[in-house]
């Protein structure tokens, strides 16, 4: 199956890419609209800040590509929050894949940060997470969360309740990084490669 | 709930892992992927692999093996050791490592860490900390260059200092080393611990002192770290990963399994 890794000109798109291969996919990391609509799977990762990732997307002119794709689409950490509507990160338009919002994580006391493993939490019907037994630890680290709503199909606590994971039709979300969070991870990613188009009709 | 983390400590030379006692007399333990991936299945929750002779050798770290670790294992790893500028830092980033530790260029030029943030973003910019504790002023106080023993020299920076300038200045984590305890395997510095997590606002990592379970147990409970770093007690089997977490777990500390 064919799998594009969107280059959003930042670091770190090896890790994605070799967590794939371990599934026995061979990525293609590319920018170009061509290839990105042809692939079967598309995966928006990203590291840094919203406000330089939307930039660079609108430099590689992508912003459209990305929006009329009708392939399940998983977005990664900031790749995620790039699909909701707005970030409060450098309060930036983002794709608006997604009908949900990013804002700063609260100073709840505890180190921000978000640093480390913690579970997700399935809300509702969540085919990503098939075949994977509770405590789903994950590897997360970012500062900025998507706020539950709707569109939310997993939650995280860290001394408030976010959203880990978000779904609208064929787009996906994820705030952790599947690629570092191990064998629960890796059963994530093949899950993805193994949506049905029923599952991309919710 | 966030859990707390198990981190064992790679130190690197010559492409070989390899371990001291007090930072001298540095013994080889083996190779690194084996040792890597052996660690990542064993319930490790993150991996640092720390060249220890970069730095002071004003060489970078042997870059081959990164992107071969980061092809095998599936935990996040951070790289530590003679980065000292944007450009070395988003190669071994590029090459799969997720997070960067810089220690002796950021006391030579504190102005780095703002850049490394402002290019990479604060989560992935570790900052690591040797602090030793002077016995006769009660101070701590912050080394620099401390992988070659006759290179390493105190700096003018007392550690709760330079702990707050590097979290202004952006630092994501904290890794204190403290010195006195590292190789001796009597326990974590606690009290040390304690004061610096009290103004610490981003995660903290504890190095330096683990000898058995309890110290992690000890570290967890009386210094609230978000991880404790160990070497030698891993690499000797002296504490077997999948039973620490089961004891911490079992005392009431969140553990990943």
């Amino acid at each position: 199956m064919s799998l594009v890794i969107v280059d959003t000109s930042c670091a770190n798109l090896s890790s994605v890419k070799f967590a794939f291969e371990r599934l026995g996919v061979k990525p293609l990391i590319s920018a170009d609209p061509e290839r990105i609509r042809s692939a079967e799977r598309v995966v928006l990762p990203g590291v840094g800040t919203a406000k330089a990732a939307m930039r660079n997307l609108q430099a590689l002119d992508l912003v459209n590509t990305l929006r009329e794709l009708e392939q399940p689409v998983l977005g990664i950490c900031l790749g995620m929050q790039l699909m909701t509507q707005w970030s409060a990160e450098g309060n930036v338009d983002c794709l608006g894949l997604i009908p949900a919002r990013t804002v700063a994580l609260e100073n709840s006391g505890q180190p921000l940060p978000h640093m480390g493993w913690n579970t997700v939490n399935a809300v509702g019907t969540n085919p990503l997470l098939k075949n994977i037994s509770a405590p789903a630890y994950c590897y997360f680290v970012h500062s900025y969360a998507v706020a539950i709503d709707e569109n939310t199909i997993a939650s995280t606590d860290y001394g408030q309740q976010f959203a880990s994971m978000i779904q609208a039709g064929n787009y996906f979300g994820a705030q952790f990084h599947p690629e570092r969070s191990g064998a629960i991870g890796a059963q994530i990613l093949k899950n993805f490669m193994e949506l049905s188009d029923a599952d991309t009709r919710t | 709930m966030l859990a707390k983390r198990i981190i064992p400590c790679l130190d690197v030379r010559d492409g070989l892992v390899v371990k001291g006692v007090q930072f001298r007399n540095h013994e080889i333990i083996g190779d690194i992927e084996p040792l890597a991936e052996r660690y990542a299945q064993a319930g490790a929750d993150e991996l640092v692999f720390y060249d220890i002779t970069a730095s002071s050798d004003a060489r970078v770290v042997d870059k081959s093996w990164v992107e071969r670790i980061a092809r095998r294992i599936d935990i996040p790893f951070t790289v530590a050791g003679g980065i000292s500028s944007i450009d070395q830092a988003r190669e071994l980033l590029a090459m799969g490592a997720d997070k960067i530790s810089v220690n002796s260029p950021a006391l030579r030029d504190p102005e780095l860490i703002n850049r490394l943030v402002d290019e990479f973003g604060q989560q992935c910019i570790v900052i690591g900390i040797d602090s030793f504790f002077d016995a006769e002023s009660g101070r701590y106080l912050v080394y620099q260059f401390t992988g070659d023993e006759s290179k390493s020299q105190r700096t003018r920076w007392q550690t709760a200092e330079w702990l707050k300038e590097v979290v202004a200045r952006g630092a994501g984590e904290i890794v204190l080393n403290c010195m006195n305890q590292d190789g001796v395997r009597k326990g974590y510095d606690i009290a040390q611990l304690q004061t610096m997590r009290a103004i610490c606002p981003v995660p903290l990592i504890a190095s330096g002192g683990a000898g058995n379970a309890d110290h992690f147990q000890h570290v967890f409970e009386q210094a609230n770290v978000d991880g404790a770093l160990a070497a030698s007690v891993f690499h000797k089997n002296t504490v077997v990963i999948a039973d620490l977490k089961q004891q911490l777990q079992a005392a009431g500390i969140p553990m990943r399994y």
